[in-house]
């Protein structure tokens, strides 16, 4: 039997063999084999996560964990985000920055018990781990969780689901965590996700993570989701994809992150880049990140010219696609700050032809996180 | 009637008549997946063999639909406008993109029939 094509030499999630029986279509991903679908297809699955449960396998993220006196102060000096100020078990998502303001990567940031619990993306994960190893004060140890995997329950039955297999979980308040055993096994579970739904992670060793899965799989609400319906899912809540809509160039203002840096954080600085950041929060940034509503079928993908009404460039999409759940086309990118405001009608460059569409807000599709 | 014919880029044509009717193989709608939009061309256009002649979008992709011969386009299918999803669930019936007023037909002895198409898509690796 052939291997899918271009994936023999990539990474391997403790998943892969599940993958295969699934009938997954693997693709390469920030040097992994990864599902970007199963046969019920993207559309099936991005539905089936906005009305049940889909499961999806997130291993490929870096999980590591900082420990040490000063370890949130130390991140602190990294990060815009208000670390020390993290209540036990509460989680935030926060930014690494450059020293010109702009986005290394994003991550989310979990106390715990024992130190700080840092996810961030695979596709930054070596440069991550070295940016930190390189800036931490020689007081707080860095360890890259390698032998843990990371699976998400996403959908509004998840939290049902998921109590049957690690009781006490549904518990759990919006974007935070806690040490549950899942299917006999002590796992670290977080209220949180990358959908706009309501639903969990689930972090535990790699080796009990096959057996943990199939459990969720046999559960009728359940259906597995590749890396497609995570995109649109991601999309249509109007979340950043790192390398897309934000990277080196873009700023958390820019982005549309400011509501992630704390109070404190923004009068006291001390991360890099703090006096752009800072510039942009009290005077307004050049450009902000919007959604783009196409106004008819046609999808605008990533690097489509967002044009005025004199036909100038204003601005890019940055991600861009069909919404299953919006029912048609959904964008999102920069415009200048001048023509960012709700309701302002723009063209779209879609193979030569300009297309009217509409600036609109985040997201397409409402939120719908645990509120208890 | 002929069977259809098919080119090395998953299209397909059949042939009735001057009158060429163009659309995706199941493999090439297998491997989009769920089709989102379809762009055709105006019909009077007149296309070359292998140029592109048509747009179809899944949720994740913009892919082109070239036209297996030559010749001037007749009618588009507008049907796909109002439902994309023609394109997965009947490819090579309703689903069809296009029809062609063919102007070099010897270009049709230079695609696969269904057998040597069958044997290409085997060839390209997906298990």
């Amino acid at each position: 039997m052939s291997d899918d094509a271009g994936t023999d030499a990539l990474a391997r999630t403790p998943l892969f063999v599940e993958h295969r029986a699934l009938g997954a279509t693997l693709v390469p991903f920030a040097g992994y084999a990864m599902p970007v679908r199963y046969p019920a297809g993207i559309m099936a699955e991005h539905t089936h996560t906005r009305s049940a449960a889909g499961l999806f396998d997130v291993s490929h993220m870096g999980q590591v964990r900082l420990t040490g006196d000063g370890a949130a102060q130390a991140l602190e000096r990294l990060v815009p985000g208000d670390i020390a100020g993290l209540a036990p078990w509460a989680m935030r998502y926060t930014q690494f920055t450059n020293d010109d303001g702009g986005i290394l990567d994003d991550l989310i940031v979990t106390r715990s018990d024992d130190g700080l619990i840092l996810v961030v993306n695979a596709s930054c994960k070596d440069s991550d781990i070295a940016h930190l190893e390189r800036r931490l004060d020689a007081g707080v140890d860095l360890t890259v969780l390698g032998e843990r995997a990371l699976v998400a329950l996403q959908g509004p039955k998840a939290a049902a689901v998921l109590e049957r297999h690690a009781p006490g979980c549904a518990g759990l308040g919006f974007m935070t965590a806690g040490w549950f055993k899942a299917g006999g096994v002590d796992a670290l579970i977080s209220r949180s996700g990358y959908t706009g739904e309501d639903g969990f992670e689930v972090s535990l060793p790699a080796n009990e993570t096959a057996a943990f899965w199939r459990r969720l799989i046999a559960e009728p609400e359940v259906e597995p989701v590749g890396l497609g319906a995570r995109d649109s899912l991601r999309l249509e809540a109007g979340l950043c994809l790192y390398g897309h809509d934000i990277d080196e160039t873009t700023s958390p203002v820019q982005a549309g992150l400011a509501w992630s840096i704390g109070k404190r954080r923004r009068q006291e600085g001390g991360f890099p880049g703090a006096p752009r950041i800072q510039h942009e929060l009290a005077e307004g940034p050049r450009r902000r990140r919007v959604g783009i509503l196409p106004d008819g079928r046609a999808p605008a993908r990533e690097g489509t010219s967002v044009l005025d009404a004199k036909d100038n460039v204003i601005g890019e999409v940055t991600s861009g696609g069909f919404g299953p759940t919006a029912g048609g086309p959904v964008a999102m990118g920069y415009v200048a700050a001048d023509a960012a405001e709700i309701g302002r009608p723009v063209s779209l460059l879609v193979r030569g032809k300009p297309r009217p569409a509409t600036i609109v807000k985040l997201p397409f599709v409402p939120h719908n996180y645990h509120r208890g | 009637m002929s069977g259809l014919k098919y080119s090395k880029d998953h299209e397909w044509v059949r042939v009735e008549g001057d009158i060429g009717t163009v659309g995706i193989s199941d493999y090439a709608q297998e491997q989009l997946g769920d089709v989102v939009y379809v762009e055709l061309p105006e019909v009077g256009r007149t296309v070359a063999q292998n140029e592109e002649a048509a747009v179809v979008e899944s949720v994740k992709a913009a892919s082109e639909v070239y036209a297996p011969v030559s010749g001037e386009v007749v009618e588009a299918n507008q049907a796909l406008e109002d439902d994309p999803a023609l394109v997965n669930g009947e490819p090579t019936g309703a689903g069809w993109f296009l029809k062609l007023r063919l102007s070099a037909p010897g270009e049709l002895d230079g695609l696969m029939d269904e057998a040597a198409y069958a044997d290409y898509v085997s060839g390209l690796g997906d298990d």
